[in-house]
């Protein structure tokens, strides 16, 4: 083999490998897994924002993706607090209200966006194999910068959180020993401890001082967010599925599809 | 307990080369740099590899075995199948030198591009003040043994040569996190994260994280919690204003 000096170009070239990687795992299993599942979510997010019925009167049930009802076509007893601030002229389903704000919250998350632009957009597909994209400019200009508001759709899941919250404590006080009641409440529980687990509110916590120690009351509640935090991508699905499980069955309950004495 | 395991080696030097295969010795106990060290020493004297410590703790044997950025000396045998053929490359992203070693000036030349630990005016060392807790968010930060398979396999370079001027890498954007973290560093660090070290190319698909032999969760723990930091910065409006009206202490 010739001897090449420093700087000669061959030097400032990398392996010219030319397959896109030589793993040899199934490092697609979980792109795909991941795309499949999340697919499923947006398939059943349309579904569910254009179905009727959502609520059960009595029980006092509320699919959550209808949640909370603003508009006066909500069934009365399905209005948050009774109240319906977008008068009648509003004849859409009223989930769409309200959709914005938890599908911004997941669509900005940094759970999501790893998981979406790994399945998705294949950028990449999985580590160390090469991406199919020319170009690459990641979150540094338009639409992509935009992902930096997460926080401000944080600010509003605390309040979807709290409506969910809600919810489900006012179907135990109507029907402790309805399965519904308590699928409400499961889902409730999986929603705040998604929504507390975020990245933003580890940063809001304390995340963003450098001096904990004048800070013990933030310092400790950083630890227990950073805890849960380290735990936010089983969160994600859990809370992803619960939502959908528990939409689903309320729904079906709401059909007289489910109809057992205690459902 | 000693069998014969088929290897591809990558040779060559510069950027051309090729796989060539072996046939070689492996007994109990060994890693995949014992067998490229006999490898040197039974069939191909002339095989350039670089190591030191052969501890996981030096950082220099770093290499692509099928497919995947390990340490070599780390790597053990009994992870593949007798029958497997085990692909051995060097890394990627980077210039070859020769065979498995490769030029990682790269990331010295990053290295220097960050200003260093800036503390306040006037106060002398021997004069600061820090809590274990101040402190010890950017300590999982110094496990780094610098071993650059996380610059390595970041997709931002590893596919795209062209974003290697405009992005510091992984590494590097988290010695950027640690100093940012300082209760003492007066640095501007936000700002030029964004805008010199590129923060905003990466897309926390955590590769980094992944590869890390040290198990530094680098994504979670220093480039998304500088993200929200540039947001505080530059981003958003409300912090901004906070800042104007209250001028809090961090
Ligand atoms: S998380 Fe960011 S820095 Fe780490 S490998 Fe992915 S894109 Fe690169
Ligand atoms: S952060 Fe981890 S992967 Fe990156 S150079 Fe340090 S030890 Fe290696
Ligand atoms: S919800 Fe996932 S990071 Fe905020
Ligand atoms: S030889 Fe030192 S880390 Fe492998």
């Amino acid at each position: 083999m010739s001897q090449t000096t420093s700087d000669a170009p061959v030097r400032r070239q990398r392996a010219q490998i030319k397959v896109r990687t030589l793993r040899t795992d199934r490092w697609w299993l979980a792109p795909l897994l991941t795309f499949l599942g999340l697919s499923a979510f947006l398939v059943y997010g349309v579904w569910a924002i254009f179905d009727t019925p959502y609520y059960v009167p009595g029980a006092e049930y509320i699919a959550p993706f209808s949640s909370p009802c603003l508009a006066t076509s909500c069934p009365e007893g399905a209005r948050l607090f009774g109240l319906a601030p977008f008068g009648d002229w509003y004849t859409l389903p009223p989930g769409l209200l309200i959709l914005g704000l938890p599908g911004g919250f997941r669509l900005t998350c940094y759970y999501y966006r790893k998981s979406y632009y790994r399945s998705f957009w294949l950028s990449p597909p999985a580590c160390a194999v090469q991406e199919p994209h020319g170009k690459y400019t990641g979150e540094t200009r338009l639409p992509l910068i935009m992902q930096n508001i997460h926080r401000y759709f944080f600010y509003a899941a605390i309040v979807i959180g709290a409506i969910l919250s809600y919810d489900a404590i006012l179907a135990l006080v109507h029907k402790p020993l309805g399965l519904g009641s308590w699928i409400l409440l499961l889902n409730a529980v999986l929603i705040v401890a998604y929504t507390l687990s975020c990245h933003s509110c580890r940063h809001i916590t304390a995340g963003r001082l450098n001096h904990f120690s004048r800070h013990p009351v933030r310092y400790r509640a950083w630890t227990f967010v950073s805890k849960l935090n380290a735990k936010h991508q089983p969160l994600a699905w859990a809370s992803m599925f619960s939502v959908m499980g528990a939409d689903f069955y309320v729904r079906l309950v709401a059909k007289g599809i489910i109809a057992f004495p205690y459902a | 307990m000693s069998y014969k395991a088929k290897f591809k080696v990558w040779r060559g030097e510069g950027g051309e080369g090729k796989l060539e295969d072996f046939t070689v010795e492996v007994n109990e106990g060994e890693v995949v740099l014992d067998i490229i060290h006999r490898l040197q020493a039974t069939q191909a004297p002339d095989l350039a590899v670089r190591w030191n410590c052969k501890a996981g703790k030096c950082g220099s044997c770093s290499m692509e075995i099928n497919g995947k950025p390990r340490l070599g000396c780390m790597t053990r045998m009994s992870t593949f199948a007798e029958d497997e053929t085990i692909t051995v490359t060097p890394m990627r992203t980077f210039p070859v030198i020769k065979d498995l070693v490769t030029d990682v000036s790269f990331n010295y030349q990053k290295a220097r591009e960050i200003p260093s630990f800036t503390p306040p005016q006037g106060v002398r060392p021997g004069e600061y003040r820090m809590q274990q807790v101040d402190v010890e968010r950017s300590q999982e930060f110094r496990k780094c043994i610098e071993c650059f398979m996380c610059n390595n396999i970041c997709h931002v370079i590893r596919d795209h040569e062209e974003n290697k001027p405009a992005f510091a890498g992984p590494r590097f954007l988290m010695r950027i996190a640690e100093l940012d973290m300082h209760p003492y560093d007066v640095a501007d660090r936000q700002e030029s994260a964004q805008e010199e070290h590129g923060l905003g190319y990466c897309n926390i698909t955590k590769c980094c994280t992944e590869v890390c032999p040290e198990h530094i969760k680098i994504t979670d723990n220093a480039l998304i919690p500088m993200k929200e930091r540039v947001v505080d910065r530059k981003y958003d409006p409300l912090v901004w204003l906070g800042n104007k009206i209250f001028r809090r202490p961090k």
